[in-house]
């Protein structure tokens, strides 16, 4: 019989990580990974933001592409869910409408590992985002 | 919502917004019975907006006019003969309790549990998520801050961290031999 993964199993893969990544001097400037946010309110949930969320970051793992990917609320854009934002180091954030799990492989191999655009970005006023601060 | 974890994912969020530090996610089952217990320490409401929140057409956000999110869960609840209950303080936090029938034909399937557990320790920034799940004398819990405790420096919101405890909770989930469908 298999062993259950403990918090042991997870120190372990720690001190993998952690060499792998302070090899490329990354762990302490969060600013200089990929940043992923996907909207996660009713509305993004319902259109499936939960599925994309679990691709991407299956994805992310399996091409071992450092990111940081974490859930915000809803942006606005209901129509349009589930909406994701990426934040590639030194640039502006970008959101992307009907992300579906075959859009997040389009966006993950053109735009976080190429810096290509891709189809679906909503345009966005960022300030104003930010200002009502609504998650 | 298609099924309970979705669900799940909906509330714990909503305690996020509320500005919560901690929030236990409690699921347990008997024979008859499977119980969401979600508790919050956020900004609470008062007793006016905690009676509007199961109204589908009320909604804290100004970003859109409806909220369906408590009103969702409420109806699937009841609809399995169970219940929702909703108790707040304002400025102290909110419990939300919904009980569904385990075995009744309306109940929606529990879902991908071990990865919306995984996603939201990972997913929200400064919140300190803790689960456990129960049946009998049977229990695991996990919480961010355990997880964080163990990867020191290591950011645990990178995609191999979440990665982990997604499996790690599924084997946990399975060696307790719990079938929710």
């Amino acid at each position: 019989m298999s062993k259950v993964k403990s918090l042991a199993d997870l120190r372990k893969m720690r001190d993998e990580l952690q060499t792998k990544v302070s090899l490329r001097e990354k762990s302490d400037n969060p600013e200089k990974l990929v940043q992923v946010k996907v909207s996660m309110a009713t509305c993004g949930i319902a259109s499936g933001a939960k599925e994309v969320m679990n691709h991407m970051i299956e994805e992310m793992d399996r091409q071992a592409i450092d990111a940081i990917v974490t859930q915000t609320g809803c942006m606005g854009f209901c129509h349009a869910e589930p909406t994701i934002e990426v934040t590639l180091p030194g640039n502006d954030p970008v959101v992307f409408g009907h992300v579906d799990n075959k859009k997040a492989d389009e966006i993950i191999e053109k735009y976080v590992i190429r810096g290509e655009l891709v189809d679906g970005i909503i345009p966005v006023n960022y300030e104003t985002v930010k200002e009502n601060k609504n998650e | 919502m298609k099924d309970l974890s979705m669900h799940i994912m909906d509330i714990v969020q909503n305690s996020v917004r509320a500005k919560a530090s901690n929030v236990e996610l409690n699921i347990q089952l008997d024979s008859q019975w499977l119980e969401i217990k979600v508790v919050d320490d956020g900004t609470g409401m008062d007793a006016d907006t905690l009676e509007k929140v199961t109204d589908p057409f009320y909604t804290s956000r100004t970003t859109r006019k409806v909220g369906l999110g408590i009103p969702l869960i409420k109806q699937n609840a009841e609809l399995t003969n169970g219940e929702m209950i909703l108790k707040s303080i304002l400025g102290k936090g909110t419990t939300l309790i919904a009980k569904f029938g385990l075995k009744h034909w309306d109940r929606p399937p529990i879902g991908n549990l071990s990865s919306t557990v995984a996603m939201m320790m990972t997913g929200n920034d400064g919140v300190n998520l803790q689960f456990s799940l129960k049946r009998g004398a049977d229990e695991f819990a996990i919480s961010t801050n355990e997880v964080k405790e163990v990867m020191g420096d290591v950011d645990i919101r990178m995609p191999q961290v979440t990665s982990f405890l997604k499996e790690m909770i599924e084997e946990n989930i399975k060696e307790l031999n719990i079938e929710f469908d």
